[in-house]
Order: structure tokens, then sequence, then C-alpha cells
């Protein structure tokens, strides 16, 4: 678990005009869960190295690591990904990392993901992991954007069989949408997602601070803060 | 033998002084944590500490106020590679809930509001090592960073530091914690980098 590996870029897809998916070929990578992520090393002609975590948006096909990254403003790791990389590049991965985070296949029960920006990654992974195994677990996708336009994989997300998906806009709203644009509400929250009584398993995901509203927001509306698990990536 | 990445020339902000291996600085606060903040209500708060034989001693919120606090400045280092200088705090090294603690253990697991456990040496604790906090900055302590009483413990991974303590149980064996059980180092200490079990 604790070993790197070399990984090296086998394809890269712009998302939105901030955000890249970057494909990996990484020999000994094996047995990912969805909701998991890696640690990615890039490492400087002097030495210099920086290290961090993206989730995997992608899991079922060993030695392959699936990642989509959106840009910080002044990232380190994030700018070089989105901007720099391109087929070819090597660097190096640790993972799968996270036991806590992750949805099975097995797992027939009602799942709520809750994504804000970026933090759609892994519970795509989820949406794939369900579709790829003809999973019948109720799923409901409840995505916060900025714009349209921002969104990463929209139309797969809101085809996916058997998964509800809603998006919620925090700055601009597509035409023909009546929720006005802003940030995630109580409202949402009970027009949107699947009722505690349901007891569904919650999956919350994106930046800290988008996190910390949307898991109050669950838990003011009466889910179990025991059902409920996030993954914060960071920022304020 | 070392894999360069073409391209990439990272952007160091030059360390003061040398951080554990494989951290970097960060400016803000980043949060770890498995599921969502508890509320916890501060004036219905509580601190246990539990013997191998089952022997209590609890702390309120006054009691806690009543014991000698103090202002701390330690660097943080969390797991997930981020490192944090001079990080200002204020509350009560450890060692003043154990002055009437009979105990033989080695060992303790740190309980949180919410479910959370972390395990942690009894000798990690004391010494001046550890503290129960309750500001950060300045300012009473925010729920999202464990308010409103959490453990600081910073010469070993912040995971370490449990948010929204409530006790602290002794164990003449190393109990696993939450972290510990999934995966991470039993002990955690940044600088020998010890990560992952
Ligand atoms: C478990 C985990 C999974 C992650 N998965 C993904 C993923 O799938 N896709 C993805 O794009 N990112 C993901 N992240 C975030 C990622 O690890 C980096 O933090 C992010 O790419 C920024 O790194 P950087 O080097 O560009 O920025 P840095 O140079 O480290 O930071 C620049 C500034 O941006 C702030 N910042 C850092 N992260 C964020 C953030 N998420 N939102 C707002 N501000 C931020 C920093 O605090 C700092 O002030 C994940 C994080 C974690 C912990």
């Amino acid at each position: 678990m604790s070993l790197w590996h070399v990984a090296q870029v086998v394809a890269v897809e712009r998302l939105t005009a901030s955000a890249r998916a970057l494909t990996l070929s990484v020999p000994g990578f094996v047995e990912a869960v969805a909701g998991q992520h890696v640690d990615l090393r890039l490492t400087a002609p002097d030495g210099y190295q920086a290290v961090r975590a993206y989730s995997l948006a992608r899991v079922g096909r060993d030695e392959v690591v699936e990642i989509a990254v959106d840009r910080i403003p002044g990232g380190e790791v994030s700018g070089f990904l989105v901007d720099d990389a391109q087929v070819g590049d090597r660097m190096e991965v640790r993972g799968p990392l996270g036991g806590f985070f992750v949805w099975r296949p097995d797992d027939v029960g009602p799942v709520q993901l809750v994504a804000g920006g970026s933090g759609v990654v892994p519970l795509a992974a989820m949406v794939r992991s369900r579709a790829a195994a003809g999973s019948p677990a109720p799923f409901r996708l409840l995505c916060s954007v900025r714009t349209r336009a921002d969104a990463f994989w929209a139309d797969e997300l809101s085809s996916s069989p058997g998964v509800e998906t809603t998006w919620v806009y925090t700055r601009e709203v597509p035409p023909g949408v009546t929720r006005p644009a802003g940030r995630l509400s109580a409202d949402d929250v009970a027009a949107h997602v699947l009722a505690p009584g349901e007891s569904p398993r919650v999956f919350v995901c994106g930046p800290t601070g988008f996190v910390e509203a949307a898991a109050a927001l669950l838990l003011d509306a009466g889910h179990d803060p025991d059902l409920v698990r996030t993954e914060r990536f960071g920022g304020a | 033998m070392a894999v360069f990445t073409r391209g990439f020339g990272g952007r160091r902000p030059e360390p003061e002084r040398p951080l554990p291996p494989g951290q970097h600085l960060t400016q803000d606060f980043p949060v770890l944590s498995t599921g969502p903040t508890p509320n916890v209500d501060a004036s219905r708060w509580e601190l246990t500490v539990r013997t191998e034989s089952g022997t209590e001693h609890r702390w309120d919120r006054a009691a806690l106020q009543a014991l000698p606090a103090e202002d701390v400045t330690v660097d943080i280092h969390c797991v997930t590679r981020w490192s944090k200088h001079d990080t200002h705090w204020r509350g009560v090294p450890v060692d003043a809930f154990f002055e009437d603690v009979e105990t033989a253990a080695d060992f303790v697991v740190a309980h949180s509001y919410g479910g959370y456990t972390t395990n942690l040496p009894l000798d990690d604790l004391l010494d001046g090592r550890a503290w129960v906090v309750f500001e950060y900055e300045g300012e009473p302590l925010a729920p999202v960073h464990g308010g409103p009483v959490r453990l600081l413990v910073p010469h070993l991974y912040f995971w370490k530091s449990a948010k929204w303590l409530r006790g602290l149980v002794l164990h003449e064996h190393d109990e696993p914690g939450f972290w510990e059980q999934n995966g991470y180092h039993l002990y955690g200490d940044p600088w020998s980098e010890q990560r992952y079990s």
C-alpha cells in the first residue's frame, strides 16, 4: 500500500475551461473501489517533489488510473495537470487509498450522492461502478456547479439508467431552468435528496466549504450522521 | 530511482525550517474528517477519563476552565501532506487531567463526539507534549476544527489530535482507533513518515 508506482499519461481530455481528465497507465495498480483516491507525486528536475490527492473517476480496470482535475487559481499541481501535462509524461502514483468513502456494487441499499464542483469525481466513479455491475441500488445524484459549462460529464451523468440526477447552478442558470442561481439550500435538499426515512447512504464531496454547508443541511433535514460520509477536497 | 515529471517546475515556498518528509506548507487550515461536523453543545460538553479498572473522572466546561491553561505555539502536520507553522492554541496540558488518575496502563484511546476514535501511547500525552485545547488563534475553537474542545498532540500526525473530544480511555494494550483500523499507522510520527501501516 505504501508503494509508489510509476505512472505514464496515456490520454488527456478537456472537460471544462478549467478542468481536464487524465488517464494514466500504472503497472501494479489493482483492485480500486469507487470513492477511493490516489496520491499523485510529481518530481521536478532538481528533485523537488509535490504530492496531492486525486479521486478515481472510474474503477474496474486494473493498471489504469482515471482522474479529473480542476485548476485552482495559483495551484501548484492542479495548474500543471490541467495546462501542461502531456501524453507520455511520467509521474508516480500511490494507492488505491481510503477505505471509508467507498461504495461497493454488492450494497443494494439506496444511495444519495451530493457533489460540489469537482467533488463529482468520486461520485461519478460510484455511478459508473453501479452501471457496470448492473446494480439495482436506487441512486440519486445532486450536483452543484457554477454554470452548465462547469459541469463534468453532464450528459453521461444525467442519462445513467436508474440514477436520478439534478443539477443546481450557483452563478448562472441555463435557459429553461426556473430555480434562481444560488448555493445549495434547504429547499434543494427537500426537493431532490432521498428522504431520511429511506435511510439512504449519503456521500458528500467537494471543496471543504461546500461539504460543511451541505452536510449541515442534511443533518438539519433529519439524516442520520452515521449514514453521511464526506470527502473534503480542501480550500476555505 | 526518481521518476522525473517533464515540464513540472513546482513552486516551493521556502520553509523557514525543515518540514517532515513528504509535507508541504499551507497557509490555510484544511479539514479532514469522514462525516458531518457534529453539533456539540458547549454548555453540555464533558470530558471523561476512564481507567482500565473502570474508574471515571469527569470535567465539565466550568471544571475545564478552572484548570491552569496556557498558550501554545506549535507546528502541525496532517497525513494528507500539509503542514502549518506556528499555530496558536490555548488549552490545558493533558497532565492536569491525570494528576489524580491511578493507572498502570500504557495506552489511551481518545473518543470524540460523533464516534471518532484514535489511539496513542499514554506517554505521548504527558510531560507537556499534548493539550486539551479550546481556543485557536485567539478565538473559541470552531466546530469544523474540533470545537468546542479538541486534543492537540502536535508531535504526531494531526489525526491523533482528536476533534470534538469527549473521553480518554486507558488500555493495557494498544487498541487501533478509526484511521488506524483503516490502514493508517498505529503511532504516526511525521518525522519518520509513519503514514500507513
Ligand atoms: C481525498 C482527496 C481527493 C481529491 N480529489 C480531487 C479530484 O478528484 N479533483 C480535483 O481537482 N481535486 C481533488 N482534490 C484536491 C487536490 O488534492 C488538490 O488540493 C488541488 O488540486 C489543489 O492542489 P494545487 O497544488 O493546485 O494547489 P495548492 O498549490 O496546494 O494550493 C493553492 C491554493 O488553493 C487552495 N486550495 C487547495 N485545494 C482547494 C480546493 N479543492 N478548492 C479551493 N481551494 C483550494 C489552497 O488552500 C491554496 O490556498 C482532492 C483532495 C483530497 C484530499
